[in-house]
């Protein structure tokens, strides 16, 4: 039994059956797997190590990560960290702070958090891979100017201020990662570190320090640092390779 | 020109009392300075007794925060904090409004009237 032999064509003879048009669908895990993100400790250094170490230490680094979820963020984004305390009543700690850097490689991965609390400055050092973190959320994901933020130690503390029980910043599941291109202002000097000179390539500070101040320190730029062919790390196939194993061995 | 604040607490660094005792607050021309750390090494880390010159007089204290990077998942602070005891350990002010790291509550018994008298925990 069919209802196409009631369609009656502009003939007035039986139309032949068309078939709906088939649906458009946009495959959302498409369009996110174009945008790959591989977090940096996966990276080996440069050196004349084995690479079974690194290998051996990513499989470690994807079972921890099968189990616990480490969410994608960068220097610059709001964190909140719980993590298991013996010493903190019902045993867990929940610090609020902006990522101010990221180091090591591996299993041994940290990332520093900052705040201010009641007019003190406070920075913890967590390591992503420690078992006594339970959980990380991220608040706010952003990139900033900058991958290391150390001088916001000698910024205003309202630039490193976030309230503890801040609510996360809904995103969409869109391509790009705001970038903030926040000028901070300093406090008068002396700061801990002379970020105006270009060693530290810092973007992200407006400076208002004298013409001549600015001049004398880029006495000590050493502008042939970046043509030097012996510093030259070229990650990219390294980052294929070790893309396509994590991906592969996270889907599983 | 000073030298930058000291990283761990030793001999001679300045610190901040963070208490609201009349002692540690009241303004003085000279900023309060470590005499002595009572430490094998002469260098005091949080949770160590060092005392004081403060206004003239000798006072202890106790450590609950510095500028030192120590072991990872414990908090670091922008200054060197200090909170003004007694020699018993009774606290002198009534009320810490600045953050105290968890780790002293592994010594809950000599500072429990310390860690009774904290509002923030880090």
């Amino acid at each position: 039994f069919s209802s196409s032999g009631y369609r009656i064509n502009s003939d007035g003879k039986p139309a032949k059956f068309q078939p709906p048009p088939k649906p458009v669908i946009i495959d959302k895990q498409k369009q996110r797997e174009e945008r790959r993100f591989l977090s940096p400790e996966f990276i080996p250094p440069r050196g004349r190590t084995d690479p079974l170490k690194f290998y051996i230490e990513r499989k470690d680094m994807i079972q921890r990560r099968k189990v616990f979820n480490i969410p994608e963020f960068y220097v610059g984004s709001v964190l909140a960290v719980t993590t298991a305390d013996p010493y903190a009543n019902e045993k867990s700690n929940r610090f609020v702070g902006i990522c101010i850097q990221r180091g090591g490689k591996g299993l041994g991965a940290t990332f520093v958090l900052r705040n201010v609390i009641e007019d003190q400055g406070v920075e913890i050092c967590y390591e992503l891979y420690n078992p006594r973190i339970q959980a990380i959320e991220v608040l706010k994901l952003e990139k900033r100017l900058d991958d290391n933020l150390m001088y916001l130690r000698d910024a205003l503390p309202e630039y490193s201020t976030f309230d503890m029980n801040m609510k996360p910043v809904s995103r969409l599941d869109s391509e790009e990662i705001p970038v903030n291109k926040l000028q901070v202002r300093m406090k008068p000097k002396p700061w801990s570190k002379r970020w105006e000179r270009p060693k530290y390539n810092i973007k992200g500070i407006k400076f208002e320090l004298p013409e001549k101040k600015m001049k004398e320190a880029q006495k000590w730029s050493q502008p042939w640092l970046e043509f030097d062919m012996l510093r030259e790390y070229d990650t990219s196939k390294i980052e294929e390779k070790i893309w396509k194993e994590v991906s592969e061995a996270l889907q599983k | 020109s000073i030298t930058g604040a000291c990283r761990a607490i030793q001999k001679l660094t300045r610190v901040r009392v963070v208490d609201n005792s009349a002692l540690g607050n009241t303004p003085y021309h000279r900023p309060p300075k470590c005499i002595h750390v009572y430490n094998k090494t002469g260098v005091g880390k949080v949770g160590d007794t060092i005392l004081l010159a403060i206004k003239g007089e000798k006072k202890k204290a106790l450590i609950v925060g510095h500028k030192m990077p120590g072991p990872t998942m414990t908090p670091r602070f922008d200054s060197n904090n200090v909170v003004l005891i007694e020699d018993n350990g009774n606290p002198i002010g009534t009320r810490i409004k600045t953050p105290i790291p968890y780790i002293l509550r592994r010594r809950e018994g000599e500072f429990s009237k310390v860690l009774a008298i904290a509002c923030n925990f880090v």
